[in-house]
């Protein structure tokens, strides 16, 4: 019986997984889904996959209910399909069915349907986490890890051994001594880090809209580079003339209004990396998102210095993302194509509009680095 | 795998089997297995049964329910299948009370199945039904592909409500007069039978055999108006006039088959859970419960009868509506009599000893469905005292609300919501639209508008099977509308009615 339910339940995931690469660049653009994350899954509507029939809209139903209240009282617009109480169990829904689709799936998904590389990992020194795994047995410990079978079984040999045991009234009372307990131990676990540095201009030219791009490309960066590398961290820095690091919640949700300094980030960029993230050890990828537009010409002349011989020996992949915004001149993308376009570890990319997430995702991540 | 019951289990059952008997209960042998919650998803996803033809809907139901109950939202306590013997479930790790009480309960459902006339025609060997239909479709599976096959299934299910719910069985033989007309107009088209060759011109002349071909033809185009009234079995009418191949009529069989099988569960779905409740309350209550186990019951029983508003909930009208007409017919408080006396002091205080009660409702659930249950014994009082309403959707300030608790409106309201399992009533009018094979499809309208995406979408499998564009006239806004898909464009038209 198991077998047979469980080809049916892989069948209907593999069907879940085609209909989320069919959307794919759909849900890439939208900003909703990221809102419904879990911990480690997340909710994607899937539209037909449930069964189409010729039914009535959902507004039109209405029905009979139950209960107190006076004529002209809300039930709430948040009563999920009142529509089907006399039908209950008839497999009635009126929504496009949602389902949890892991991070990591959802990453595969991306990397199958972008074509994207697997990365190749700089270092592979082996940096230990310690995971407990249960795995002994124990004669003493908290109540709640006693093993059961154990305890019986010991108890059981006691009452053999001294004779106690009666074959016609098997009755076993394990004693203090009798008790067993689970135990564990810590195990070590080797795992590949990887660090994240996201930077973004937060200066006045920058807008909600260009943010909100940068949120949703960064998710998936994310999604991604966790897939690929266990234990990956992310750090975040925000910067008009000055640069500061910062948690997520504020990296996403801050808006200055001064003028924009970029080389004040990848300063501070630079001094993470040197104090946290020694190159031996670590894979590590900045990205950073502008409109393009730099104070002055000597700022981005300092910007590639800084570059060439600080950043770009040390990392992975450096990334750079233009969000096209109505202020901005776009200039800084053309001088870094000309300074350090040509080099293997460089990633740059014009994100037009939320249309674009899905192409820039590629340049961001096609080389596989 | 599922256990057969423990020794403990078999003595709780012995008992509940006694009680269930003793109040006169009558059903098949019931079969009682014990699964792990696991099990009991994937027998839930499959319908109650052990095996199914495989299809990935089973896994979507089968995720669905794992999910609700890893996040605590729901857990079945009891499942059951209408079969000859009956088969139910019990869960292991259930507690004894739980226990009885789902027992108590399957005897009440195996009660219904086996006496409720709206199961007369249904199939007491289902399970092994339901083997074979799963052997044939894996049959198909090897021989078409997966891929084809379950691609045909996704499309068939979508037409799968489309039979006649209220037809009292299942029609299986197409039309022998078909076949007896199709060989008569065989021989008139050849002539008269000609012994000597030579005799052939004299006998059967070219003008004679044309005039007989041209009326066989007209006599053929005259038949191909086809269905002579509207059908609302539109799988049957796809069975016989659709140009299916075998594997996918023996498959459209198929599911039509199950589609009837369920088809009564739907309509007695108050009756049947209120009998249920009714029975395991009765049981329970009156002989099965221990001192200690009270509140565990009270709790249980309590979780199965809650209501929302916004929704109705079967187990509690079926049984408080059990409950009321055993009551009127202990007190005597129906006929010309009670009817005509409008003295509310009389009315309250009315009670004629008659004791007819539980004679009353055993023949009830032998005669009613749904609707004439609903529609003979729902009265005025009985929806006071339960607090029943009409709810519909504002759209003004886009909520649900109450809209009206006036007796007459909440009694149609729920009626409409039975006919046809509240679905909307479609027929097929002509296989032959325009002259071109086309097929024409009419929602018989009755205030609520189709929901417009999925009717498209269903169009489409609908087309998929006929071959030739498939039209369907419905209604949107008070407006005769011309749905059509034509193989690959969706286009609409407006129609007068």
């Amino acid at each position: 019986m198991s077998l047979k339910i469980h080809q049916d339940h892989s069948r209907f995931k593999a069907i879940v997984r085609g209909k989320i690469k069919a959307n794919l660049r759909k849900y890439v653009q939208k900003g909703e889904m990221l809102g419904k994350k879990g911990k480690d899954a997340i909710s994607i509507p899937i539209p037909f996959i449930d069964i189409p029939r010729f039914k009535y809209g959902h507004k039109e139903q209405g029905g009979v209910g139950q209960g107190d209240g006076e004529v002209g009282q809300s039930l709430g617009p948040g009563q999920q399909q009142p529509g089907d109480g006399h039908q209950a169990g008839q497999g009635e829904g009126e929504h496009a069915l949602e389902v949890d689709v892991t991070l990591d799936e959802l990453a595969q998904i991306l990397g199958e349907e972008l074509q994207l590389p697997h990365i190749e990992r700089r270092h592979n020194e082996k940096i230990v986490t310690q995971r407990i795994r249960y795995t002994g047995i124990n004669t003493t410990g908290p109540e709640s890890l006693r093993h059961f079978k154990r305890t019986f079984k010991q108890a059981l040999k006691r009452q053999i051994a001294t004779g106690t045991y009666d074959a016609r009234n098997p009755v076993i009372i394990p004693t203090r001594e009798d008790r067993r307990y689970r135990s564990y131990k810590l195990q070590d676990l080797p795992e590949t880090n990887a660090v994240i540095i996201y930077m973004m201009d937060v200066s006045g030219s920058m807008g909600d809209e260009q943010k909100e791009i940068v949120r949703i490309e960064s998710f998936w960066l994310d999604t991604w580079l966790r897939h690929q590398y266990k234990g990956l961290e992310a750090r975040y820095i925000i910067h008009d003339a000055v640069a500061r690091e910062v948690d997520r919640e504020t990296f996403f949700h801050t808006r200055e209004s001064g003028g924009t300094m970029i080389s004040s980030a990848y300063k501070l960029c630079r001094d993470i990396i040197q104090a946290d993230y020694p190159k031996s050890a670590w894979n590590i990828y900045p990205f950073h998102f502008s409109d393009g537009d730099n104070w002055s010409a000597d700022d981005t002349r300092q910007c590639i210095e800084m570059l060439r011989n600080d950043i770009l020996p040390s990392v992975n992949q450096f990334a750079y993302g233009q969000v096209e915004s109505p202020y901005g001149s776009g200039q800084f993308i053309k001088d870094l194509r000309e300074a350090v376009g040509a080099q293997q570890n460089v990633a740059l990319s014009e994100i037009a509009d939320k249309d674009a997430i899905y192409n820039s995702i590629k340049d961001f991540l096609g080389k596989g680095r | 795998m599922p256990k057969s019951l423990t020794p403990r289990l078999a003595a709780l059952n012995e008992e509940i089997l006694g009680h269930a008997r003793e109040f006169g209960l009558d059903f098949f042998e019931t079969i009682f297995e014990v699964v792990t919650y696991d099990e009991m998803n994937m027998v839930a996803s499959y319908g109650g049964f052990p095996n199914r033809y495989p299809h990935w809907r089973w896994g979507m139901e089968y995720e669905q329910l794992s999910k609700g109950y890893e996040y605590g939202l729901s857990k079945i306590y009891e499942l059951v299948i209408n079969n000859d013997p009956c088969y139910a479930y019990l869960l292991e790790s259930n507690a004894d009370v739980d226990q009885k009480l789902v027992m108590a309960h399957v005897y009440g459902h195996c009660d219904f199945f086996k006496n409720n006339f709206s199961f007369r025609h249904t199939n007491r060997r289902m399970i092994d039904e339901m083997a074979n239909h799963a052997t044939r479709v894996r049959r198909w599976i090897d021989k078409i592909g997966v891929e084809k096959v379950e691609d045909f299934i996704d499309k068939a299910l979508s037409l799968e409500n489309l039979i006649d719910q209220h037809a009292p069985h299942i029609r299986r033989n197409p039309d022998p007069k078909r076949a007896e007309d199709e060989a008569k107009s065989n021989e008139r088209v050849e002539g008269f039978k000609v012994n000597r060759e030579y005799m052939r011109g004299f006998i059967n002349p070219s003008e004679f055999l044309d005039s007989q071909r041209k009326k066989v033809e007209e006599e053929k185009q005259k038949a191909k108006k086809f269905p002579e009234r509207p059908q609302r079995d539109v799988l049957f009418f796809l069975l016989e006039h659709a140009p299916l191949e075998q594997w996918e009529a023996d498959i459209l069989g198929i599911l039509r088959d199950e589609a009837y099988y369920f088809a009564p569960q739907g309509q007695t779905k108050i009756m049947n859970e209120g009998w249920a409740s009714y029975w395991h309350s009765t049981i329970m209550t009156r002989r099965a419960l221990k001192d200690d186990e009270i509140i565990d019951y009270a709790d249980r029983h309590s979780g199965t009868m809650s209501t929302r508003p916004g929704s109705l909930n079967p187990y509690k009208l079926g049984i408080e509506l059990w409950r009321d007409i055993e009551d009127r017919w202990n007190k005597g408080r129906f006929g010309k009599e009670w009817d005509e006396c409008d003295d509310l002091r009389a009315r309250s205080t009315w009670d004629k000893k008659l004791g007819a009660g539980r004679e009353k409702i055993f023949e009830v659930r032998k005669h009613y469905n749904d609707i004439t249950f609903i529609d003979t014994f729902l009265t005025a009082e009985f929806a006071l005292e339960q607090k029943l309403f009409v709810y519909g959707f504002n759209d003004k300030r886009n909520s649900w609300e109450i809209l009206d608790r006036e007796f007459r409106k909440v009694k149609a309201k729920l009626l409409q919501g039975l006919t046809n399992f509240g679905q909307p009533i479609i027929e097929v009018v002509d296989g032959n639209h325009e002259n071109r094979s086309e097929l024409l499809l009419a929602h018989k309208h009755d205030g609520q508008d189709l929901k417009g995406d999925y009717a498209r979408e269903t169009l489409r499998c609908l087309q998929a099977l006929w071959r030739r564009p498939v039209n369907i006239v419905t209604r949107y806004d008070g407006k005769g509308v011309m749905l059509r898909y034509d193989g690959q464009n969706h286009s609409e038209k407006k129609v007068d009615l």
